[in-house]
């Protein structure tokens, strides 16, 4: 059944969200010859227009200095008037900071079924499928919607391969009406100083946990990390332990990962950490405990000493890499 | 300040899980818990009327063993418990538990409604700030800081991906409390007594005026179809020896299988 798909084009301080190229793959599918709509909101974002619309889609551009940051406010009364507008089968959003602070109070607006943490999308008869994790990743949940109803859903990032570009794009400059009222206004962003990868977007990423002993070590798993080209993540216990910050955290209080790679260095892979890497594609452990619960889940275990394996294992990687 | 606060009662984290075929889970056995992420809603609360004083209503949609979940929250505090039970909730989907919520929110009139930012056992992230749409007041989500500006404002800071953004919010307001808000207290023998005579009531359905179509299974524009245990990985290899050796099949892996190399 073919039908119209809206996307949220996720972007902050005017670069898109990887995830996006995504999310406008996923709806290519949806649509099934039907319209893909995209939906991409700031201010200073023209560039990112154009390179939406080298993917085939139609960009509804609202660009409006009300829009600059990402206010609840504003952004749902703009994608609510789109959606009323273009009265899309289903409305896409990443599963991210901001995509799950927008996509409930849509929902909620549109009166719409709602599915969240989508780890698959798909038709079913008039309707949508969709899996999702559950239970801290101990069960998986099939979720359907009823009827005909529109669907507001948020989408795990690596959920769906990229769109390739195509032709047939096209950008439309909407007029925004500026929101009667913002009662929460974003004021500040505050980044954390660092090159390195977005942890739930990331292909490989590289963990830490207390077998590192200390912070004064955590960069032996900040080296491997940058050696793949990964991002950093950890367990909680040293999070607790205040070495890294919260957001580093995986598990089921903390990110949920599903990369191509994840290394866990020092971990010992407690159910609550396992939450947030399971569904990772390869998982390598490096422990020194044999009987480290972590070897359970790994598809290639090393049983030894980290402080050892980590700079023989950097270096080996920075060679292999300089020498592709 | 009149502080309303959400909590869900949801299987510990350590609990085993069964699938119990078809689409539901069994959980008769299993310890429940307060929703971690709700702890620190409910010591958010606790620590703001400390401050300015007023009034905490805890709200909890559950079961049976609801009482206790909330009796805790009576014992660190909170003046009044409202636990929401009707069979004809079952089946809601989450856009119906904020309907309920909402629903029983509605005539205590809050000033700032607190939630977790996640249910360790549905995984929505949603009904805080649903509720805030339907009671069409501001929300943040996932705060990690949380301060008063006089009577009528908050700021906020929350977590997004590599760092925080900074919210200044109008009340009345729905907060989303993530990890690292504050460090929930336990409850003292004091507050343990004082608990019991402190009001617990139960409202159903037609105690909170909800519309037939409100909630309920009927209502629910989305059913769960299939409930199934994760798929199990493969015993993997795990190797032993010296370092160097074990490098060297540990970069052959990343090359031919994990193909990052
Ligand atoms: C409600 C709840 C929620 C939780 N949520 C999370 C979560 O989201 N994420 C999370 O990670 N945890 C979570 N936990 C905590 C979890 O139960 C574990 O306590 C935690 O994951 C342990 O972290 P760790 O593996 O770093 O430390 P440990 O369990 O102490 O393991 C350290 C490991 O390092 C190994 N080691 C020691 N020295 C070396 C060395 N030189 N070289 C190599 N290895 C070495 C040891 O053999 C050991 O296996 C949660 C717990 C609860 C109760
Ligand atoms: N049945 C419920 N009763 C009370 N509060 C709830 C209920 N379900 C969800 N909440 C609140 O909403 C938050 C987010 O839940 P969820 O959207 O299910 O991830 C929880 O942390 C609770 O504070």
């Amino acid at each position: 059944m073919s039908r119209t798909i809206l996307i949220f084009a996720e972007q902050r301080a005017a670069t898109l969200k990887r995830s996006v190229f995504e999310l406008i793959g996923l709806a290519q599918d949806l649509a099934a010859g039907g319209r893909v709509e995209v939906a991409l909101l700031g201010q200073g974002t023209g560039a990112l227009a154009e390179e939406l619309a080298r993917y085939g889609v139609q960009v509804h551009h609202c660009e409006d200095a009300s829009l600059a940051q990402p206010h609840s406010d504003a952004y749902v009364a703009q994608l609510h008037a789109l959606a009323s507008e273009l009265s899309p089968g289903a409305v896409l959003f990443t599963a991210s900071a901001m995509g799950r602070d927008l996509a409930p109070r849509l929902a909620a607006r549109l009166d719409a079924a709602f599915l969240a943490e989508c780890l698959s999308l798909a038709g079913a008869g008039d309707g949508f499928e969709a899996r999702k994790s559950m239970y801290g990743g101990k069960v998986f949940a099939t979720l359907k919607t009823k009827g005909n109803a529109s669907l507001v859903a948020t989408i795990k990032p690596g959920a769906h391969a990229a769109a390739s570009p195509a032709a047939g794009g096209a950008v439309r400059a909407v007029a925004v009406q500026p929101p009667a009222k913002v009662r929460a206004k974003v004021v500040a962003v505050h980044r954390e100083e660092t090159d390195t990868v977005d942890l739930q977007e990331a292909d490989i990423v590289v963990s830490g946990g207390r077998g590192l002993k200390g912070p004064e070590h955590f960069h032996l798993v900040e080296e491997l990390a940058k050696a793949l080209g990964g991002a950093v993540g950890a367990s909680r216990a040293i999070v607790d332990a205040g070495w890294v910050p919260h957001h580093y955290q995986v598990g089921q209080t903390g990110v949920t990962v599903s990369p191509k790679l994840y290394v866990a260095i020092g971990i010992s892979g407690a159910i609550q950490h396992l939450a947030g890497m399971r569904s990772s594609g390869c998982i390598v452990a490096i422990n020194k405990d044999a009987e480290a619960p972590i070897f359970k889940s790994a598809d290639l275990g090393l049983v030894g000493d980290a402080f050892e394996i980590l700079p023989l294992l950097t270096e080996g990687v920075r060679k292999a890499r300089e020498g592709a | 300040m009149k502080i309303a606060v959400l909590i869900k009662q949801v299987p510990s984290s350590e609990a085993r899980i069964r699938v119990a075929g078809g689409a539901s889970v069994e959980l008769a056995d299993v310890e429940l818990i307060v929703n971690p992420y709700d702890e620190y809603a409910m010591e958010a609360a606790l620590q703001i009327k400390e401050k300015v004083g007023g009034e905490i209503a805890v709200f909890c949609m559950g079961g049976e063993k609801a009482e206790e979940a909330l009796r805790t929250c009576l014992a660190l505090g909170a003046d009044r418990a409202v636990i929401l039970r009707d069979p004809a909730f079952a089946g809601s989907d989450v856009s119906g538990i904020a309907r309920i919520l909402t629903a029983a929110l509605r005539p205590f009139s809050p000033d700032l409604v607190l939630c977790g930012k996640l249910s360790i056992d549905s995984e929505n992230s949603a009904v805080g700030i649903m509720v805030a749409e339907l009671l069409d007041m501001a929300h943040a989500s996932v705060v990690t800081q949380l301060e008063l500006e006089g009577e009528s404002k908050v700021r906020v800071k929350r977590e997004i991906e590599g760092g925080l953004e900074e919210l200044e919010i109008e009340l009345p307001a729905v907060l989303t409390a993530n990890k690292g808000l504050n460090e929930p207290r336990y409850a003292s023998l004091k507050g343990i007594m004082m608990a019991k005579k402190k009001p617990m009531e139960v409202l159903d359905s037609s105690a909170l005026s909800l519309a037939a179509d409100a909630a309920g299974s009927g209502a629910s524009k989305v059913e769960i179809t299939a409930m199934e245990p994760p798929a199990e990985r493969s015993a993997g290899r795990v190797l032993q020896g010296e370092p160097a050796e074990m490098v060297g099949q540990l970069l052959q892996y990343l090359k031919d299988e994990a193909k990052v190399l």
